[in-house]
């Protein structure tokens, strides 16, 4: 697989066509997704026509956008107009998007394939995207074992070499920790910076954009393209200022002790160190840090997540779009139950669930306040680690992908594999997913680079960097 | 934390989700288990901390230099893709939405 920068480089210079790209993506798709299952569907007909476009683009010699040709899965909750977006859910199986999301707006703007959408833990809740309704999708360094979630199929994707890029959504790490368990690249972006107006909301104070890709300089070029301020969120940045230039001469790395406890495997442990004495030898300064409130992030996170869920998911009432079961003398208040009760899977309702009972009345102070509290405390270690160091680093996650089943019949076991993802999220930073090695099992492991927000392209420069020293 | 089976019954009622009782059962072992695992959060004193209901980033960062709401003009504009809403509706009467009888 060409790397995104290439295809359109060579598309532009007319050394292969968008639809060459394009139908080769197809066959490796046909080869390998009947075992991987990373697609819930291929966009043929639309692909090959975007593909067209751009090839008559080059011909008539007018310059093509930075993405020519390049083919783009997305994740099954980001909308594309005219097509069907499910968040792998029951209740949402006919949805038709009305419109298209931002991002994805960008990206064609820019002359990317939109090939297909990606498959997905339900409404993005889980780690394993074993909560699809839909299907599984497997690891693709082996299939025993599960890519990660919720951006399971993004990842799946992209390290099966089906496409040079994806995109996904991350809330608590649902594009690092699939990254990371896939053996790819997966950012999530400072809070704000890609608009979410089209991404099916989960917990809107949380959730980012962001992409999937082999190299850095694919993850550099579409984050390029799809951050920018959107009138339509406004929680986007109006005038983003983006720190630039990391020298990795005297770049302070932290290494926070909370991050290395007990618990997380040894191989991953060694690797993580490896890549910290590697960036060593290439001039950084090793320090210790401490985010002491690490401990508390993953209950906390699933307060305020699980809340904000709730909320965003009582849209889905059986009236104005999705599944809707009524019999004749069904009141209003049945519709809506029955509707929820049978569209929804049971992670889903689990979290409806806790999310209603930590607003409801009697439980806000315990819970959603609580919860709010601990993560303006968990903002703050970070705003102190960043005194200290430039960039933070740390494993991905504790250990290398989980079988299918392991964990699905204990929910905080779950959630606990999220453990060094969700931090980033509560407190709105940047935080990117990089390989660095494989198991002795054969499953890839992976570092994250924590930093602050607006200081992706100093990250991108510091990856590259350290790469080329390697 | 003791979750009875009428707290769970008043949850889902207050969700509006209409759950079997295979799964009130399996709902109330592990959102008790899930809440005694949230208590941990209480061994932090947060009595002097502010709530942060949000991660917007710091004005600062923000090139603008502002803080606070982002509103737009309170101006009518025109829908775009109105037929393609209509669509994606479960029961349609002509430009409408159908909803089941709401006032007896």
């Amino acid at each position: 697989m060409l790397t995104a920068i290439d295809i359109a480089k060579q598309v532009k210079q007319k050394k292969i066509t968008a639809l060459e790209v394009l139908e080769r993506c197809l066959k490796t798709i046909k080869e390998k997704d009947a075992e991987i299952g990373a697609f819930l569907e291929v966009f043929e007909k639309s692909a090959a026509s975007q593909a067209k476009a751009v090839d008559e683009k080059v011909a008539s010699g007018k310059t093509p956008g930075k993405l020519a040709g390049v083919p783009v899965a997305i994740k099954d909750n980001l909308l594309y107009y005219g097509h069907k977006m499910t968040c792998a859910s029951r209740i949402l199986e006919n949805y038709i998007s009305p419109y298209t999301a931002d991002s994805v707006r960008r990206l064609i703007n820019e002359d990317a394939v939109i090939i297909g959408r990606t498959n997905m833990d339900e409404f993005a809740m889980g780690s394993s995207t074993e909560n699809s309704a839909f299907k599984k999708t497997k690891n693709p360094a082996n299939a025993a074992h599960v890519p990660g979630g919720s951006s399971g199929g993004s990842a799946a994707a992209v390290a099966a070499g089906m496409v040079p890029l994806a995109l996904g959504s991350d809330t608590g790490g649902s594009i690092r920790q699939p990254a990371g368990f896939c053996g790819v690249y997966g950012l999530k972006p400072t809070y704000g910076a890609v608009s979410r107006y089209g991404l099916t909301a989960f917990a809107s104070s949380l959730d980012q954009i962001g992409p999937f890709a082999t190299a850095i300089d694919d993850i550099e070029l579409c984050f390029s393209v799809i951050s920018g301020h959107d009138p339509k969120d406004s929680t986007s940045i109006r005038n983003p200022v983006y720190a630039r230039n990391f020298d990795l001469k005297n770049l302070r790395i932290g290494l926070p002790k909370e991050y290395f406890i007990r618990g997380i495997d040894g191989e991953v442990h060694a690797k993580v160190m490896e890549t910290a004495k590697n960036l060593e030898k290439s001039g950084a300064k090793l320090i210790d840090v401490s985010l002491p409130h690490t401990g508390y992030a993953v209950p906390a996170y699933y307060i305020v997540a699980s809340s904000e869920a709730s909320s965003n998911l009582a849209r889905y009432d059986g009236i104005r779009y999705g599944l809707s079961l009524k019999n004749k003398n069904a009141s209003l208040t049945d519709v809506y139950k029955k509707t929820r009760g049978a569209g929804f899977g049971s992670e889903v309702k689990r979290r409806i669930m806790l999310g209603t009972y930590s607003l409801s009345a009697g439980y806000y102070d315990a819970y959603y306040l609580k919860a709010q509290k601990i993560r303006n405390l968990i903002k703050g270690d970070f705003e102190s680690a960043f005194k200290k160091a430039d960039v933070i680093l740390t494993p991905t996650s504790p250990a290398p992908a989980f079988k299918f089943g392991e964990k699905t019949s204990d929910p905080i076991s779950m959630y606990l594999s999220d453990i060094f993802t969700i931090p980033c999220n509560l407190a709105g930073i940047s935080g990117i997913s990089m390989p660095c090695g494989r198991h002795s099992t054969g499953l890839p492991i992976a570092v994250q680079f924590l930093s602050k927000p607006l200081s992706e392209y100093a990250v991108f420069d510091m990856i590259r960097t350290y790469e080329k020293s390697l | 934390m003791e979750i009875t089976e009428k707290d769970v019954e008043y949850i889902a009622e207050l969700a509006r989700l209409e759950l079997t009782s295979e799964e009130k059962r399996i709902y109330q072992t592990q959102l008790k288990n899930i809440l005694d695992w949230m208590e941990m959060l209480n061994q932090t004193d947060t009595s002097k901390v502010q709530p942060a209901f949000h991660a917007a980033c710091p004005p600062e960062a923000d090139g603008t230099k502002e803080d606070g709401n982002v509103l737009r003009d309170d101006r009518p504009v025109q829908s775009e893709n109105r037929e393609d809403i209509l669509k994606n509706a479960p029961d349609r009467e002509f430009d409408f939405i159908k909803v089941k009888k709401v006032i007896e």
